[in-house]
């Protein structure tokens, strides 16, 4: 018999009916399943009561796939075909990733993405994180007691396109339905609901295992928006172990150990400092495989000394996400605790004293991200009635097309909030012209050189017209996970043409922000090359139609007109060499006037050729 | 005439309620619907129906329900189990004479 589970007023579903969705939180280290029921967010379990998931799987000789505790306990032995952290490698080109050589895999570069050559054949980090997604779908179900509607999974902040492609690709390939992806921070701030509470800044401060990262999120009518983003991808709790062991073994003089014995030293070590977080002290002892016996009592206070410099380390970036955000300390309205290492009580100190406010630490900071992102699947698998809140979110940067000159024409403006759907009209630049070219692009900057390519592709079969007469509509739509698809439609014959874009390397951060630092440098520049340009496509359009009305109807015009135009002909022509705009729409201007009568001229006997043959009565 | 919660059930309701923020207690109902004939509501309340709330209070949890339903439910005990992964509220309706594979949906 199906066991139920407590709807919200009047949301009741009908048997079969039930919308089961998850949230994942789908980390680099550890990866979690949560799901609301009878109105609460938990995290799902396995069988042996475990709710963290270790992202780790392992290719096995018979064929089999093992993920999380199964595959981390053979890591060490099967290096090769164990695949941890698989998260570093998403949509991530063998060029963008850096000590490679410290990886036990070996990868192959392929186009867009790194891939891993194991014994089950050659892998994409896609195909491993689906492999983790799959046996997180497998629990959810057999806990849920039903197929699931969806799921929203968690990102980081600063992952580009490609990244959150490769995400939902292997969310597609685990069979799951993807709601939407949500940002990590944007998560915790939602399982502590915030987004419910006052408007303003918060910071999510979000110290995992292996890797440090801070956010600056700003709540405006119920919407978080991304100021900023830091952190140290090479920072986190294991370090804090690490420290520990190096005080043991100065404490216990030790040297030489065996792999063996340092293992034994670093699982004590994390077993000290998690039980430092509750006690002053802590015994630390342990029996080395030649026989000696380690016995170290260690203090709260010892240990915050041997670790001071790491937590210093922490607020580094929490400065500079500060600084990029332009956001002083007192205007942060609250700070989230995220990730397991904050539960050190010199971390909450720490992060407390530089805020000058409590940290917010009542929720699991394990599962404070996959919470939120339960909460959120609930509410877009619609358990919830419709006044309650829909989070949405914004895009990094501008999304545009290129227009005749290498000038990029801006569609949706940066910030906009998502999903959003915007289209502009544009036209052909020459007669009979039946095919248009649609390059998109990502950026703030004035030229297409100077904005990132996402994509290019062509609408073709324009009914031929003279230039100007087509209407192509150009549909630019993101969807609620940030990804874009381009439509461009020519209205009079309905002849369409679609992409959509999957780029093949992404922006990190970094690049993200040069490329707005870059176009607030820039701006005076670019504003000076689009004036150039767009005089040049100017000045040649008119060149173009003034040598085609030569070569058709050269017969209107005297010797003395013909040298006049040429001659202004070829001063606009030497204008648009140059670099000057004021010079090109002189010159554009001069061919004007010396053609206007050539082309009223023109006008007349078109019209006679028109009317030949036609009664005054016809028309 | 009376619906009855288990005690594991009646501690799950409070827990939810108490972590919901909200609520004066569990509304049990049958709808017409389902492969067979009529499937059980559960549901949590915000707001009484004062006109034609029938009222029942089992280990110190409100439970709501409506004349028509009490005619299907009478009897009834809501309990909490656990199914290997999967937990939830089960209804044990001494009225139920058939129901689909599931359980979600009953016959009188």
């Amino acid at each position: 018999m199906a066991l139920l589970q407590i709807a919200e007023p009047g949301m009741s579903a009908a048997p079969h009916q039930h919308r089961l969705a998850v949230g994942i939180d789908l980390g680099t280290t550890n990866s979690l399943v949560a799901t609301v029921r009878s109105g609460s967010a938990v995290c799902l379990p396995d069988e042996a009561g475990r709710t963290l998931l270790p992202s780790v799987v392992r290719y096995l000789a018979d064929g089999d796939t093992a993920v999380g505790y199964a595959a981390q306990a053979e890591q060490s032995r099967d290096p090769a075909n164990t695949i941890v952290s698989v998260k570093r490698f998403m949509g991530r080109g063998l060029a963008d990733l850096s000590n490679l050589a410290r990886e036990p895999y070996r990868f192959v570069d392929a186009p867009g993405m790194v891939q891993l050559v194991t014994r089950a054949g050659t892998k994409s980090p896609v195909e491993v994180s689906a492999d983790i997604l799959r046996a997180l779908k497998a629990r959810a179900e057999a806990s849920l007691g039903g197929e699931l509607t969806g799921a929203v999974i968690t990102v980081p902040a600063y992952f580009d396109d490609a990244q959150r492609q490769a995400t939902k690709d292997a969310a597609k390939l685990a069979g799951l339905n993807v709601l939407r992806l949500l940002n990590e921070p944007t998560a915790a701030a939602i399982a502590y609901g915030l987004d419910n509470g006052a408007e303003g800044v918060y910071v999510v401060y979000d110290l995992g295992g292996g890797t440090f990262d801070v956010s600056i999120l700003k709540l405006s009518r119920g919407v978080f928006e991304v100021l900023a983003t830091s952190g140290d991808s090479a920072l986190g709790g294991d370090d804090f172990d690490h420290r520990i062991y190096c005080w043991a073994l100065e404490q216990a003089k030790l040297s030489g150990l065996t792999p063996h014995d340092t293992r034994l030293l670093l699982t004590r070590a994390r077993e000290a400092k998690e039980a430092l977080t509750e006690h002053a002290e802590t015994r630390f002892t342990a029996l080395l495989s030649d026989g000696q016996a380690v016995d170290l009592t260690l203090t709260q206070a010892e240990f915050h000394a041997i670790s001071k410099t790491l937590v210093d380390k922490t607020i580094t970036p929490v400065r500079k996400a500060l600084r990029d955000a332009k956001i002083g300390v007192d205007d942060v309205k609250g700070v989230v605790m995220v990730g397991g290492a904050t539960r050190m009580p010199q971390v909450q100190r720490a992060v407390g004293d530089f805020f000058g406010q409590t940290p917010l630490t009542n929720l699991d900071p394990d599962k404070v991200v996959a919470l939120g992102a339960a909460m959120q699947a609930n509410v877009l698998a619609g358990n919830k009635r419709d006044d309650d809140w829909l989070l949405l979110d914004v895009i990094p940067l501008s999304l545009g097309l290129e227009t005749m000159g290498g000038l990029t024409e801006k569609i949706i403006p940066r910030n906009s909030t998502i999903p959003i759907a915007r289209a502009q009209e544009f036209t052909t630049y020459k007669d009979g012209q039946t095919a248009m070219a649609i390059h998109v692009l990502q950026g703030e900057r004035e030229l297409v050189a100077d904005c990132r390519s996402l994509a290019r592709f062509t609408l073709r079969g324009i009914p031929p017209m003279v230039a100007g007469a087509a209407r192509i509509r150009v549909t630019f739509q993101v969807d609620a996970d940030g990804l874009l698809s381009v439509t461009a439609r020519e209205q009079s014959s309905g002849v369409e043409a679609h992409i959509e874009v999957k780029p093949s390397y992404g922006l990190s951060d970094d690049e993200i922000s040069r490329m707005l630092t870059d176009s607030i440098e820039h701006v005076h520049d670019d504003i000076a090359a689009r004036r150039l340009r767009e005089a040049v496509v100017d000045a040649e359009a008119l060149i173009d139609a003034t040598n085609n009305a030569l070569a058709a109807d050269a017969d209107l015009l005297s010797d003395a007109e013909r040298e006049a135009i040429d001659a202004a002909l070829a001063a606009a022509v030497a204008a648009i060499a140059g670099s000057e705009a004021a010079r090109v729409n002189a010159a554009t201007a001069a061919l004007n006037q010396a053609t206007e009568a050539f082309a009223a001229r023109r006008m007349d006997r078109n019209i006679q050729r028109a009317l030949k043959g036609h009664n005054i009565s016809e028309l | 005439m009376a619906i009855t919660l288990s005690e594991r059930a009646a501690q799950h309701v409070s827990a939810f309620l108490a972590k919901r923020g909200k609520g004066l207690g569990v509304r049990l109902g049958v709808k017409t619907t389902g492969c067979s004939g009529m499937a059980y509501k559960l549901e949590f309340v915000d707001v009484a129906n004062d006109d034609e709330d029938i009222v029942f209070e089992s280990h110190g949890v409100k439970v709501f329900t409506d004349a028509k339903s009490l005619a299907y439910l009478d009897g009834t005990e809501l309990d909490y189990t656990k199914e290997g992964l999967n937990e939830g509220f089960k209804f044990n309706n001494p009225n139920v004479k058939n129901e689909c594979g599931c359980g979600e949906s009953f016959q009188v």
